[in-house]
């Protein structure tokens, strides 16, 4: 059986400062996250000790400078959030890397969550700036000037499970994935073909099909091999070849169905192998076909439409989910429907899908909007569409306009993401260090995903481990928690 | 172009595999979408009406989208540069 998919997702945001002109973005982002004062102890350090983004899953070290801030920069970079999610400055954008959930249903909840945690801290931030000037957040990827930011997807694996594997059935299906969870890009970068409209925000910057970086030469599957728990049982797949979404359908198919195929290669239900040619090129060439009529070369010989292999892998989830032994959550069944839904609409056409998938709501808004305006797609207005989509106040963020008019489909209710901005997930260790931080905030010392650690008094820093994903959640910790009123207590029953 | 919006093929199917599986809680109903498409005798009149509310509904999503963007957009595009990330 495969193990449970616990997942979360990394998200980049783009920044900016107008009328600023000494805007800089490392001192706006820091500005930022310090700006976040909802229920978020203020002195907690991020646990570099335990990160290793040096190692990579194919099964060695490469070599290269571990970062590890000093002290006080790394109290100004990172925020440990009540929800269990971490904030923080990553290079110069800010972040926002949502806590372990268990189902793409709660991803959904956890991600929107974090659009509005930045969200709030930008209006902070923005009262601090001079008058006139304006902070600004957008949850895009691209600048559309050749740089990319990332969002990024983490699933667990059994580490049982050989990583040529998950390349091999990986690399066609997050080839073909885009045609229901990309964002849609006006026109093309990186020395891409030219285009005027394309379905990924990221496809553009694809140069290499397996390799370790996320900067430069970045490649479809990623190796970095940290798994945040225990290495000996598990790896972390980190995806970094998908799009910030902001349409919740989308966000719910892209971790649902990753998800799923992710545990159909663990239980070997992937029964036939649809390797491309030639990814690096594949990608491009679904990305920049709105028509989805592209045919890709396999491997094996023929041609195969993005749809057409994407039909396979339902195909076959289909089979893995009907097995007589299968233990197939309700989360997961809606997903498997919905994505072959979504498959026959994309057949007959993709504007079916125009309150669904976000690369297909934003075509159709901009298209309007140029048809009503007589524009073409080389208009700065229609650029400014394409940015404002993913702009993150409520009042200005366009993706926000068509949602309050009822024109985009939901997943979560609304309370639901408001819980999810201060209350963890219930099912998995993001609720013990989340519970820890509002219980015993001024405690705490460090946290990392996989411990946290009590400053009590003049005690020695005492480190809790949480090597397992599933444990430390409301069922597994509530009871020692309530019976802790005190860290020190805590520590003690822990002990016990 | 618009014709997708509230596409009366579509049926809302996919919204009803979604409220009838999965979540924990009932999912809302988005205002403004999911009407049911009439198949009976007046039918014809009824999308016959439906397009012209449909016209003017996008109309108005329009104007409401032209007020918000932003202005200056030539300079605003222009300026959006990031540092690359990840």
């Amino acid at each position: 059986m495969a193990v449970p998919k616990v997942m979360g997702t990394e998200i980049e945001y783009g920044i900016t400062v107008v009328n600023d002109r000494d805007f800089d973005p490392i001192s706006s982002c820091v500005l930022l996250v310090n700006a976040y004062r909802e229920d978020s102890p203020e002195k907690i350090l991020w646990d570099y000790d335990q990160e290793n983004p040096l190692a990579d899953a194919r099964g060695f070290q490469v070599e290269g400078e571990r970062y590890t801030p000093n002290q006080q920069e790394n109290i100004a970079r990172n925020k440990t959030l009540a929800n269990g999610a971490r904030y923080y400055v990553d290079h110069a954008h800010p972040e926002y890397s949502c806590p372990e959930v268990t189902n793409a249903r709660d991803l959904v909840a956890f991600e929107k969550a974090g659009e509005r945690i930045v969200e709030i801290s930008r209006r902070e931030a923005n009262a601090m700036l001079p008058a006139g000037a304006k902070l600004l957040l957008y949850k895009n990827n691209s600048d559309r000037k050749g740089n990319s930011y990332g969002c990024h997807e983490n699933y667990l694996m059994d580490r049982r499970t050989s990583f040529k594997q998950i390349v091999e059935h990986m690399m066609p299906f997050f080839v073909t994935r885009q045609i229901y969870c990309g964002s849609g890009k006006v026109g093309s970068e990186n020395r891409a073909d030219p285009c005027d409209y394309q379905l990924s925000q990221r496809a553009d910057f694809f140069e290499t099909e397996v390799a370790l970086d996320t900067m430069v030469k970045r490649p479809i599957i990623n190796t970095r091999d940290e798994p945040h728990a225990d290495r000996e049982k598990y790896r972390r797949l980190h995806v970094i070849v998908g799009d910030s979404n902001m349409s919740e359908f989308t966000i719910y198919l892209r971790n649902g169905v990753t998800a799923i195929v992710l545990a159909m290669i663990e239980d070997g239900a992937i029964t036939r192998s649809l390797s491309l040619r030639d990814p690096v090129r594949a990608i491009k060439e679904v990305s920049h076909d709105p028509s989805l009529r592209a045919e890709l070369a396999l491997e094996g010989g023929g041609r195969w439409t993005a749809i057409q292999i994407q039909k396979e892998f339902h195909a076959m989830a289909l089979r893995w989910a009907a097995r007589p032994d299968a233990e197939i959550s309700d989360v997961d069944r809606d997903v498997i429907e919905r994505w072959g839904e979504v498959l026959e609409a994309l057949e007959r056409d993709p504007m079916e899908l125009a309150r669904h998938i976000d690369w297909i709501i934003k075509k159709q808004m901009i298209e309007s909007f140029m048809e009503r305006k007589g524009l073409d797609w080389d208009s700065p207005q229609v650029q400014m569409l394409d940015l404002q989509y993913h702009d993150l106040r409520p009042d200005k963020g366009l993706y926000y306009l068509l949602e309050r008019q009822g024109k985009v489909e939901r997943i979560v209710e609304d309370s639901e993401i408001s819980r999810a901005i201060h209350r963890p997930p219930e099912d998995t260790r993001a609720y013990f260090r989340g519970e820890c931080l509002r219980r015993y905030g001024s405690e705490v010392f460090g946290v990392n995903w996989d411990s946290i650690s009590f400053g009590i008094g003049d005690d020695p820093i005492k480190r809790v481990l949480m090597a397992e994903p599933l444990k430390g959640s409301r069922a597994h910790v509530e009871g020692l928690l309530d019976a802790s009123p005190t860290a020190s207590e805590l520590v003690e029953n822990l002990r016990a | 172009m618009i014709q997708g919006l509230v596409n009366p093929r579509r049926g809302d199917r996919l919204f009803e595999v979604a409220r009838a599986a999965g979540g924990q809680q009932q999912k809302q109903r988005p205002k403004g979408g999911g009407e049911e498409s009439s198949g009976s005798g007046d039918g014809a009149k009824k999308l016959a009406k439906k397009g012209g509310e449909l016209k003017e509904e996008m109309d108005a999503l329009i104007d409401e989208i032209d007020e918000v963007l932003e202005e200056n957009a030539e300079e605003f595009v222009k300026n959006y540069v990031q540092r690359g990330g990840e």
